[in-house]
Protein backbone atom coordinates (compact mmCIF):
# COMPACT_ATOMS: atom_id res chain seq x y z
CA UNK A 1 0.00 0.00 0.00
CA UNK A 2 1.32 3.55 -0.46
CA UNK A 3 2.14 5.34 2.20
CA UNK A 4 -0.06 8.26 1.23
CA UNK A 5 -2.84 6.08 2.18
CA UNK A 6 -2.14 5.55 5.62
CA UNK A 7 -3.81 7.09 8.22
CA UNK A 8 -1.23 6.84 10.75
CA UNK A 9 3.20 6.42 10.14
CA UNK A 10 5.01 6.21 12.82
CA UNK A 11 8.73 6.55 12.18
CA UNK A 12 11.47 5.46 14.29
CA UNK A 13 9.87 6.64 17.38
CA UNK A 14 11.95 6.64 20.51
CA UNK A 15 11.07 7.11 24.15
CA UNK A 16 13.29 7.18 27.46
CA UNK A 17 11.54 6.80 30.75
CA UNK A 18 14.37 7.75 33.71
CA UNK A 19 17.20 5.98 32.66
CA UNK A 20 15.17 2.98 30.52
CA UNK A 21 15.32 3.55 26.83
CA UNK A 22 11.62 2.22 26.43
CA UNK A 23 11.10 2.60 22.96
CA UNK A 24 13.98 1.62 20.63
CA UNK A 25 13.21 2.74 16.94
CA UNK A 26 8.79 2.13 16.40
CA UNK A 27 8.05 1.99 12.47
CA UNK A 28 4.39 1.25 11.83
CA UNK A 29 1.59 2.22 9.43
CA UNK A 30 -1.80 2.05 9.42
CA UNK A 31 -4.07 2.28 6.96
CA UNK A 32 -7.23 4.44 6.58
CA UNK A 33 -10.16 1.99 8.19
CA UNK A 34 -7.83 -0.66 9.30
CA UNK A 35 -7.33 -2.13 12.84
CA UNK A 36 -4.20 -2.73 14.08
CA UNK A 37 -3.58 -4.51 16.88
CA UNK A 38 -0.46 -4.35 18.80
CA UNK A 39 0.16 -7.54 21.59
CA UNK A 40 3.57 -7.51 23.78
CA UNK A 41 4.47 -8.73 27.51
CA UNK A 42 4.19 -6.36 30.30
CA UNK A 43 6.79 -3.72 30.33
CA UNK A 44 7.17 -3.86 26.58
CA UNK A 45 6.55 -0.66 25.76
CA UNK A 46 2.77 -0.58 24.62
CA UNK A 47 1.28 1.98 25.98
CA UNK A 48 4.23 4.26 26.26
CA UNK A 49 4.12 3.44 22.57
CA UNK A 50 0.14 4.61 22.47
CA UNK A 51 0.84 7.30 24.48
CA UNK A 52 3.20 8.58 22.60
CA UNK A 53 1.21 8.43 18.97
CA UNK A 54 -1.99 9.82 20.62
CA UNK A 55 0.14 12.86 22.06
CA UNK A 56 -0.20 12.52 25.92
CA UNK A 57 3.52 12.06 25.59
CA UNK A 58 6.54 13.53 23.84
CA UNK A 59 8.24 11.23 21.89
CA UNK A 60 12.48 11.76 22.28
CA UNK A 61 12.72 10.85 18.44
CA UNK A 62 11.08 10.22 15.77
CA UNK A 63 7.70 11.18 13.99
CA UNK A 64 4.11 10.52 14.00
CA UNK A 65 2.74 11.33 10.87
CA UNK A 66 -1.45 11.54 11.17
CA UNK A 67 -3.16 12.90 7.99
CA UNK A 68 0.13 13.86 6.57
CA UNK A 69 0.77 15.96 9.74
CA UNK A 70 3.79 14.99 11.98
CA UNK A 71 2.24 15.36 15.27
CA UNK A 72 5.19 14.80 17.43
CA UNK A 73 6.24 18.10 18.27
CA UNK A 74 3.41 18.20 20.68
CA UNK A 75 2.82 21.76 20.34
CA UNK A 76 -0.97 22.90 21.59
CA UNK A 77 -2.06 22.79 17.76
CA UNK A 78 -0.70 19.34 17.51
CA UNK A 79 -2.97 18.32 20.23
CA UNK A 80 -5.92 19.94 19.22
CA UNK A 81 -5.34 18.43 15.80
CA UNK A 82 -5.33 14.67 17.52
CA UNK A 83 -7.54 14.90 19.61
CA UNK A 84 -10.06 16.67 17.98
CA UNK A 85 -10.39 13.22 15.44
CA UNK A 86 -9.94 10.49 18.08
CA UNK A 87 -11.11 8.72 21.23
CA UNK A 88 -9.48 6.37 23.26
CA UNK A 89 -10.69 4.04 26.10
CA UNK A 90 -8.65 3.64 28.89
CA UNK A 91 -7.62 0.12 30.57
CA UNK A 92 -8.75 1.39 34.09
CA UNK A 93 -11.98 3.08 32.28
CA UNK A 94 -10.99 6.56 33.70
CA UNK A 95 -14.37 7.85 34.15
CA UNK A 96 -14.63 10.63 35.64
CA UNK A 97 -16.06 9.63 39.79
CA UNK A 98 -17.52 12.87 40.40
CA UNK A 99 -20.29 13.08 37.05
CA UNK A 100 -23.12 10.90 36.63
CA UNK A 101 -22.33 8.56 33.39
CA UNK A 102 -24.56 10.45 31.03
CA UNK A 103 -22.78 13.58 32.27
CA UNK A 104 -19.28 11.61 31.55
CA UNK A 105 -20.51 10.18 27.86
CA UNK A 106 -21.28 13.26 26.65
CA UNK A 107 -17.82 14.96 28.56
CA UNK A 108 -16.31 16.50 25.04
CA UNK A 109 -19.82 17.71 23.72
CA UNK A 110 -20.50 19.58 26.76
CA UNK A 111 -17.20 20.97 27.98
CA UNK A 112 -15.01 21.33 24.00
CA UNK A 113 -17.76 20.96 21.49
CA UNK A 114 -20.23 23.78 23.39
CA UNK A 115 -23.17 21.34 22.60
CA UNK A 116 -26.24 22.60 25.11
CA UNK A 117 -27.18 20.14 27.92
CA UNK A 118 -30.06 18.93 26.16
CA UNK A 119 -28.56 17.71 23.23
CA UNK A 120 -25.49 16.28 24.86
CA UNK A 121 -27.79 14.14 27.01
CA UNK A 122 -29.56 13.33 23.85
CA UNK A 123 -26.47 12.27 22.29
CA UNK A 124 -25.45 10.39 25.23
CA UNK A 125 -28.16 7.97 25.46
CA UNK A 126 -27.99 7.21 21.98
CA UNK A 127 -24.03 6.24 22.95
CA UNK A 128 -25.35 4.10 25.81
CA UNK A 129 -27.55 2.17 23.84
CA UNK A 130 -24.89 1.60 20.92
CA UNK A 131 -22.86 -0.08 23.60
CA UNK A 132 -25.99 -2.18 25.19
CA UNK A 133 -26.93 -0.05 28.49
CA UNK A 134 -30.36 1.01 29.57
CA UNK A 135 -31.25 4.65 29.58
CA UNK A 136 -31.82 4.35 33.66
CA UNK A 137 -27.56 3.69 33.66
CA UNK A 138 -27.06 7.81 32.34
CA UNK A 139 -27.83 8.36 35.69
CA UNK A 140 -26.13 6.68 37.64
CA UNK A 141 -22.53 7.29 39.29
CA UNK A 142 -19.45 5.24 37.82
CA UNK A 143 -18.95 3.49 41.28
CA UNK A 144 -22.48 2.14 41.15
CA UNK A 145 -20.88 0.19 37.74
CA UNK A 146 -19.27 -3.19 37.54
CA UNK A 147 -16.40 -3.31 35.66
CA UNK A 148 -17.61 -4.64 32.41
CA UNK A 149 -20.22 -2.15 32.28
CA UNK A 150 -17.40 0.99 33.19
CA UNK A 151 -15.99 -0.40 29.82
CA UNK A 152 -18.75 0.06 28.24
CA UNK A 153 -19.30 3.52 29.39
CA UNK A 154 -15.70 4.37 28.37
CA UNK A 155 -16.10 2.79 24.82
CA UNK A 156 -19.34 5.01 24.65
CA UNK A 157 -17.36 8.32 25.66
CA UNK A 158 -14.87 6.52 22.88
CA UNK A 159 -17.06 7.31 20.16
CA UNK A 160 -19.40 9.83 20.93
CA UNK A 161 -18.17 12.93 18.98
CA UNK A 162 -17.68 10.32 16.03
CA UNK A 163 -13.82 9.95 15.47
CA UNK A 164 -11.89 8.92 12.75
CA UNK A 165 -9.19 7.11 14.92
CA UNK A 166 -9.52 5.32 17.94
CA UNK A 167 -7.38 3.78 20.70
CA UNK A 168 -8.02 0.80 22.73
CA UNK A 169 -5.74 0.58 25.93
CA UNK A 170 -5.85 -3.22 27.38
CA UNK A 171 -9.89 -3.28 26.46
CA UNK A 172 -10.41 -6.01 28.15
CA UNK A 173 -8.20 -6.60 30.98
CA UNK A 174 -9.81 -7.56 34.09
CA UNK A 175 -12.93 -9.05 32.57
CA UNK A 176 -14.12 -12.46 32.59
CA UNK A 177 -14.03 -14.19 29.18
CA UNK A 178 -18.01 -13.89 28.76
CA UNK A 179 -17.42 -10.20 29.08
CA UNK A 180 -14.65 -9.77 27.48
CA UNK A 181 -15.77 -11.41 24.07
CA UNK A 182 -19.15 -9.19 24.35
CA UNK A 183 -16.68 -6.07 24.76
CA UNK A 184 -14.53 -7.15 21.73
CA UNK A 185 -17.58 -7.52 19.47
CA UNK A 186 -18.88 -4.18 20.70
CA UNK A 187 -15.56 -2.68 19.42
CA UNK A 188 -15.53 -4.26 16.01
CA UNK A 189 -19.36 -3.67 15.58
CA UNK A 190 -18.41 0.26 16.50
CA UNK A 191 -14.91 0.24 14.60
CA UNK A 192 -17.30 -0.28 11.49
CA UNK A 193 -19.87 1.57 11.75
CA UNK A 194 -17.88 4.43 12.65
CA UNK A 195 -15.64 3.50 9.43
CA UNK A 196 -12.49 4.49 11.75
CA UNK A 197 -9.09 3.52 11.88
CA UNK A 198 -8.25 1.42 15.39
CA UNK A 199 -5.06 0.79 16.98
CA UNK A 200 -5.34 -1.47 20.21
CA UNK A 201 -2.92 -2.57 22.43
CA UNK A 202 -3.45 -5.80 24.46
CA UNK A 203 -1.91 -8.98 25.55
CA UNK A 204 -5.31 -10.85 25.17
CA UNK A 205 -4.70 -13.13 22.13
CA UNK A 206 -8.76 -14.20 22.05
CA UNK A 207 -8.97 -10.28 22.20
CA UNK A 208 -6.30 -9.42 19.41
CA UNK A 209 -7.84 -12.49 17.11
CA UNK A 210 -11.01 -10.86 17.18
CA UNK A 211 -10.80 -7.13 16.51
CA UNK A 212 -7.44 -7.00 14.78
CA UNK A 213 -7.30 -6.95 10.87
CA UNK A 214 -3.48 -7.43 11.51
CA UNK A 215 -1.59 -8.27 14.95
CA UNK A 216 2.00 -6.80 15.37
CA UNK A 217 4.33 -7.87 18.26
CA UNK A 218 6.29 -6.01 20.45
CA UNK A 219 9.15 -6.81 22.20
CA UNK A 220 11.94 -4.74 23.63
CA UNK A 221 10.57 -0.99 22.77
CA UNK A 222 11.21 -2.71 18.74
CA UNK A 223 8.42 -4.22 16.47
CA UNK A 224 9.32 -7.86 15.96
CA UNK A 225 6.77 -9.14 13.55
CA UNK A 226 3.83 -8.00 11.78
CA UNK A 227 0.79 -10.31 10.05
CA UNK A 228 -2.98 -11.02 9.81
CA UNK A 229 -4.57 -12.78 12.85
CA UNK A 230 -4.55 -16.16 11.26
CA UNK A 231 -1.14 -16.40 10.80
CA UNK A 232 -0.28 -15.80 14.04
CA UNK A 233 0.35 -19.36 14.87
CA UNK A 234 2.64 -19.74 11.69
CA UNK A 235 4.71 -16.65 12.45
CA UNK A 236 8.49 -18.57 12.45
CA UNK A 237 9.12 -16.14 15.11
CA UNK A 238 10.19 -18.03 18.08
CA UNK A 239 9.41 -15.05 20.42
CA UNK A 240 6.22 -14.98 18.72
CA UNK A 241 5.60 -18.06 19.38
CA UNK A 242 6.36 -18.12 22.63
CA UNK A 243 3.99 -15.07 23.09
CA UNK A 244 1.17 -16.35 21.58
CA UNK A 245 1.20 -19.97 23.16
CA UNK A 246 2.02 -18.67 26.68
CA UNK A 247 4.93 -20.48 27.55
CA UNK A 248 7.40 -19.72 30.17
CA UNK A 249 10.11 -21.08 28.23
CA UNK A 250 11.95 -19.29 25.39
CA UNK A 251 13.89 -16.41 24.37
CA UNK A 252 11.33 -14.20 26.24
CA UNK A 253 12.71 -13.80 29.71
CA UNK A 254 10.99 -12.66 32.88
CA UNK A 255 13.30 -12.13 35.69
CA UNK A 256 12.06 -13.58 38.41
CA UNK A 257 14.25 -13.45 42.02
CA UNK A 258 14.07 -17.31 43.80
CA UNK A 259 14.23 -16.95 47.12
CA UNK B 1 28.71 12.37 50.27
CA UNK B 2 30.69 15.50 51.90
CA UNK B 3 28.06 18.09 53.40
CA UNK B 4 28.75 20.73 51.19
CA UNK B 5 27.74 18.40 47.84
CA UNK B 6 24.51 17.50 49.95
CA UNK B 7 23.62 21.23 51.29
CA UNK B 8 24.48 22.13 47.39
CA UNK B 9 22.34 19.31 46.29
CA UNK B 10 19.27 20.20 48.37
CA UNK B 11 19.54 23.78 47.83
CA UNK B 12 19.16 22.89 44.15
CA UNK B 13 16.16 20.82 44.37
CA UNK B 14 14.47 23.27 46.77
CA UNK B 15 15.35 25.98 44.06
CA UNK B 16 14.24 23.63 40.88
CA UNK B 17 10.92 22.74 43.09
CA UNK B 18 10.29 26.41 43.44
CA UNK B 19 10.53 27.30 39.87
CA UNK B 20 7.99 24.53 38.66
CA UNK B 21 5.47 25.54 40.93
CA UNK B 22 6.43 29.20 40.42
CA UNK B 23 5.51 28.07 36.34
CA UNK B 24 2.59 26.38 37.55
CA UNK B 25 1.30 28.61 38.95
CA UNK B 26 1.63 31.69 36.34
CA UNK B 27 0.17 28.91 33.91
CA UNK B 28 -2.85 28.66 37.07
CA UNK B 29 -3.44 32.16 36.83
CA UNK B 30 -2.96 32.80 32.44
CA UNK B 31 -5.24 30.14 32.09
CA UNK B 32 -8.31 32.57 33.51
CA UNK B 33 -8.07 35.01 30.90
CA UNK B 34 -6.62 32.31 27.65
CA UNK B 35 -10.83 30.72 27.69
CA UNK B 36 -12.23 28.61 27.95
CA UNK B 37 -13.50 29.23 31.28
CA UNK B 38 -15.50 26.80 32.60
CA UNK B 39 -17.95 28.67 35.14
CA UNK B 40 -19.83 25.38 36.39
CA UNK B 41 -16.85 24.03 37.78
CA UNK B 42 -15.60 27.38 38.99
CA UNK B 43 -18.90 27.66 41.42
CA UNK B 44 -18.82 24.30 42.40
CA UNK B 45 -15.06 24.94 43.55
CA UNK B 46 -16.22 28.10 45.17
CA UNK B 47 -19.49 26.28 47.13
CA UNK B 48 -17.06 23.29 48.68
CA UNK B 49 -14.02 25.79 49.19
CA UNK B 50 -16.39 28.81 50.79
CA UNK B 51 -19.75 27.60 52.10
CA UNK B 52 -18.51 24.69 53.75
CA UNK B 53 -15.58 26.14 55.12
CA UNK B 54 -17.74 28.83 57.21
CA UNK B 55 -18.39 26.28 60.35
CA UNK B 56 -14.57 25.46 60.52
CA UNK B 57 -13.74 28.96 60.14
CA UNK B 58 -16.38 30.40 62.14
CA UNK B 59 -15.47 27.94 64.99
CA UNK B 60 -12.12 28.92 65.20
CA UNK B 61 -12.65 32.52 65.06
CA UNK B 62 -15.39 33.04 68.03
CA UNK B 63 -12.48 30.90 70.42
CA UNK B 64 -9.16 32.67 69.28
CA UNK B 65 -11.41 35.69 69.86
CA UNK B 66 -12.72 34.86 73.18
CA UNK B 67 -9.08 33.37 74.29
CA UNK B 68 -7.42 36.73 72.77
CA UNK B 69 -9.77 38.83 75.02
CA UNK B 70 -8.88 36.76 78.58
CA UNK B 71 -4.76 37.12 77.44
CA UNK B 72 -5.47 40.84 76.50
CA UNK B 73 -6.83 41.58 79.89
CA UNK B 74 -4.48 39.65 81.78
CA UNK B 75 -1.65 41.21 80.31
CA UNK B 76 -2.73 44.97 80.40
CA UNK B 77 -4.24 44.73 83.84
CA UNK B 78 -0.21 44.39 84.57
CA UNK B 79 -0.18 48.07 83.52
CA UNK B 80 -3.94 48.79 84.24
CA UNK B 81 -3.97 49.36 80.26
CA UNK B 82 -7.43 46.89 79.96
CA UNK B 83 -9.77 49.00 78.86
CA UNK B 84 -7.93 49.07 75.52
CA UNK B 85 -8.82 45.50 75.03
CA UNK B 86 -11.72 45.87 72.17
CA UNK B 87 -8.74 48.32 70.58
CA UNK B 88 -6.23 45.57 70.86
CA UNK B 89 -8.72 42.41 70.30
CA UNK B 90 -9.99 44.11 67.16
CA UNK B 91 -7.08 45.07 65.25
CA UNK B 92 -4.96 41.90 65.98
CA UNK B 93 -7.71 39.16 64.67
CA UNK B 94 -8.31 41.53 61.68
CA UNK B 95 -4.78 42.37 60.47
CA UNK B 96 -3.09 39.24 61.64
CA UNK B 97 -5.42 36.26 63.63
CA UNK B 98 -8.73 36.42 61.53
CA UNK B 99 -6.55 36.12 57.70
CA UNK B 100 -3.47 33.65 59.14
CA UNK B 101 -6.01 31.34 61.02
CA UNK B 102 -8.89 31.27 58.20
CA UNK B 103 -5.71 30.10 55.88
CA UNK B 104 -4.71 27.18 58.17
CA UNK B 105 -7.74 26.23 58.47
CA UNK B 106 -8.56 26.30 54.42
CA UNK B 107 -4.95 24.99 53.97
CA UNK B 108 -6.01 21.64 56.05
CA UNK B 109 -9.60 21.30 54.97
CA UNK B 110 -9.20 22.42 50.75
CA UNK B 111 -5.31 22.34 50.14
CA UNK B 112 -5.46 18.17 51.15
CA UNK B 113 -8.84 17.77 49.24
CA UNK B 114 -7.76 19.66 46.35
CA UNK B 115 -4.32 17.14 46.26
CA UNK B 116 -6.18 13.67 46.44
CA UNK B 117 -8.69 14.98 44.21
CA UNK B 118 -6.97 15.78 41.41
CA UNK B 119 -3.89 12.84 42.59
CA UNK B 120 -6.23 10.37 42.30
CA UNK B 121 -7.57 11.54 38.74
CA UNK B 122 -3.90 11.33 37.63
CA UNK B 123 -2.88 7.86 38.74
CA UNK B 124 -6.23 6.91 37.70
CA UNK B 125 -5.92 8.32 34.39
CA UNK B 126 -8.72 10.33 34.69
CA UNK B 127 -6.31 13.85 33.90
CA UNK B 128 -5.38 11.87 30.03
CA UNK B 129 -8.71 10.80 29.23
CA UNK B 130 -9.52 14.89 29.63
CA UNK B 131 -7.06 16.10 27.42
CA UNK B 132 -8.08 12.79 24.74
CA UNK B 133 -11.45 14.83 25.09
CA UNK B 134 -10.30 17.88 23.78
CA UNK B 135 -10.71 19.38 27.15
CA UNK B 136 -7.70 21.14 28.82
CA UNK B 137 -7.33 19.67 32.38
CA UNK B 138 -5.04 22.98 33.49
CA UNK B 139 -8.35 25.22 32.49
CA UNK B 140 -10.81 22.58 33.49
CA UNK B 141 -8.97 21.12 37.14
CA UNK B 142 -7.10 23.87 37.70
CA UNK B 143 -7.87 27.24 37.15
CA UNK B 144 -11.56 27.38 38.44
CA UNK B 145 -10.01 26.25 41.79
CA UNK B 146 -7.40 28.59 42.31
CA UNK B 147 -9.43 31.30 41.08
CA UNK B 148 -12.36 30.47 43.39
CA UNK B 149 -9.91 30.20 46.57
CA UNK B 150 -8.50 33.51 46.10
CA UNK B 151 -11.73 35.00 45.80
CA UNK B 152 -13.58 33.30 48.56
CA UNK B 153 -10.40 33.37 51.49
CA UNK B 154 -10.98 37.32 51.74
CA UNK B 155 -15.07 36.56 52.14
CA UNK B 156 -14.37 33.85 54.80
CA UNK B 157 -11.65 36.42 56.77
CA UNK B 158 -14.30 39.24 56.38
CA UNK B 159 -16.35 36.80 58.18
CA UNK B 160 -13.72 35.22 60.51
CA UNK B 161 -12.83 39.20 61.59
CA UNK B 162 -16.64 39.61 62.52
CA UNK B 163 -16.85 36.63 64.90
CA UNK B 164 -13.67 36.52 66.30
CA UNK B 165 -14.52 39.72 67.13
CA UNK B 166 -17.75 38.82 68.62
CA UNK B 167 -15.75 36.52 70.40
CA UNK B 168 -14.00 38.62 72.53
CA UNK B 169 -16.91 40.73 72.92
CA UNK B 170 -18.94 37.65 74.86
CA UNK B 171 -16.14 37.36 77.31
CA UNK B 172 -15.66 40.81 77.97
CA UNK B 173 -19.42 42.10 78.60
CA UNK B 174 -20.56 38.50 80.43
CA UNK B 175 -16.77 37.03 81.84
CA UNK B 176 -15.20 40.56 82.60
CA UNK B 177 -17.60 42.99 82.90
CA UNK B 178 -17.11 44.89 79.98
CA UNK B 179 -20.09 47.29 78.74
CA UNK B 180 -21.40 46.33 75.60
CA UNK B 181 -21.89 49.50 73.56
CA UNK B 182 -18.58 50.95 74.66
CA UNK B 183 -16.79 47.68 73.32
CA UNK B 184 -18.72 48.19 70.01
CA UNK B 185 -18.02 51.81 70.39
CA UNK B 186 -14.48 51.70 71.04
CA UNK B 187 -13.77 49.33 68.23
CA UNK B 188 -15.88 51.12 65.61
CA UNK B 189 -13.65 54.42 66.40
CA UNK B 190 -10.18 52.67 66.45
CA UNK B 191 -10.10 50.52 63.71
CA UNK B 192 -8.83 51.98 60.55
CA UNK B 193 -9.86 50.49 56.55
CA UNK B 194 -6.43 50.30 55.89
CA UNK B 195 -6.87 47.45 58.74
CA UNK B 196 -8.96 45.74 57.48
CA UNK B 197 -8.45 46.03 53.96
CA UNK B 198 -4.45 44.79 54.79
CA UNK B 199 -6.05 41.38 55.97
CA UNK B 200 -8.30 41.30 52.94
CA UNK B 201 -4.95 41.55 50.45
CA UNK B 202 -3.63 38.62 52.68
CA UNK B 203 -6.26 36.53 52.69
CA UNK B 204 -6.12 37.14 49.00
CA UNK B 205 -2.52 35.92 48.12
CA UNK B 206 -2.80 33.54 50.83
CA UNK B 207 -5.55 31.64 48.66
CA UNK B 208 -3.82 31.89 45.69
CA UNK B 209 -0.84 29.93 47.37
CA UNK B 210 -2.98 27.45 49.17
CA UNK B 211 -4.72 26.52 45.86
CA UNK B 212 -1.53 26.65 44.14
CA UNK B 213 0.29 24.08 46.27
CA UNK B 214 -2.93 21.91 46.57
CA UNK B 215 -3.10 21.69 42.38
CA UNK B 216 0.22 22.09 41.97
CA UNK B 217 0.73 18.36 44.58
CA UNK B 218 -2.29 16.94 43.32
CA UNK B 219 -1.86 17.55 39.48
CA UNK B 220 2.35 15.62 39.75
CA UNK B 221 1.73 13.25 42.27
CA UNK B 222 2.49 9.48 40.54
CA UNK B 223 3.06 6.04 42.00
CA UNK B 224 -0.88 4.61 43.18
CA UNK B 225 -2.60 5.37 46.68
CA UNK B 226 0.66 5.76 48.32
CA UNK B 227 1.57 8.49 45.68
CA UNK B 228 -1.79 10.36 46.37
CA UNK B 229 -1.35 10.43 50.53
CA UNK B 230 2.34 11.55 49.81
CA UNK B 231 1.05 14.99 47.68
CA UNK B 232 -1.93 15.51 49.95
CA UNK B 233 0.67 15.16 53.03
CA UNK B 234 3.19 17.53 51.31
CA UNK B 235 0.31 20.15 49.91
CA UNK B 236 -1.00 20.97 53.50
CA UNK B 237 2.58 21.14 54.75
CA UNK B 238 3.49 23.46 52.17
CA UNK B 239 0.20 25.48 52.26
CA UNK B 240 0.78 25.95 56.19
CA UNK B 241 4.41 26.89 55.64
CA UNK B 242 3.87 29.59 52.38
CA UNK B 243 0.93 31.12 54.58
CA UNK B 244 3.43 31.47 57.43
CA UNK B 245 6.31 32.90 55.35
CA UNK B 246 4.16 35.31 52.78
CA UNK B 247 2.27 36.77 56.09
CA UNK B 248 5.90 38.06 57.32
CA UNK B 249 6.64 39.50 54.14
CA UNK B 250 3.18 40.93 53.34
CA UNK B 251 2.83 42.32 57.01
CA UNK B 252 6.66 44.08 56.53
CA UNK B 253 4.97 45.54 53.17
CA UNK B 254 2.24 46.44 54.87
CA UNK B 255 3.70 47.87 58.39
CA UNK B 256 6.24 50.72 57.85
CA UNK B 257 8.40 50.63 60.61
Amino acid sequence: MAKTDMKISVRNLHKKLGPRQVLRGIDLDVAKGQSLVVIGGSGSGKSVMLKCIIGLMKADKGEVVVDGRNIARHTEADRRFMTKQSGMLFQGSALFDSLRIWENVAFRLLHAEKSSRKAAQKKAMECLAQVGLAPEVGDLTPSELSGGMQKRVSLARAIASDPQILFFDEPTTGLDPIMADVINNLIVERVKALGATAISITHDMASARKIADEIAMLYQGCIIWRGKPDEIGNSDNPMVDQFVNGRAEGPITMSVKHV
Amino acid sequence: MNIFAATGNLTLDALRETGRVSIFAGQGALAWFSGPFYWRAFFGALVRIGFTSLPVVGLTAIFTGAALALNIYDGSLRFNAETFLPQILSVSIVRELGPVLAALMVAGRCSSAMAAEIGTMRVTEQVDAMSTLAVDPFKYLIAPRILATTLVLPLLVLTADIIGIYGGYLVSVYALDFAGPVYIQNISEFIEARDVVTGLIKAGVFGFLISVMGCYYGYTSSGGAQGVGSATRTAVVASAVVVLASNYLLTSLFVQV
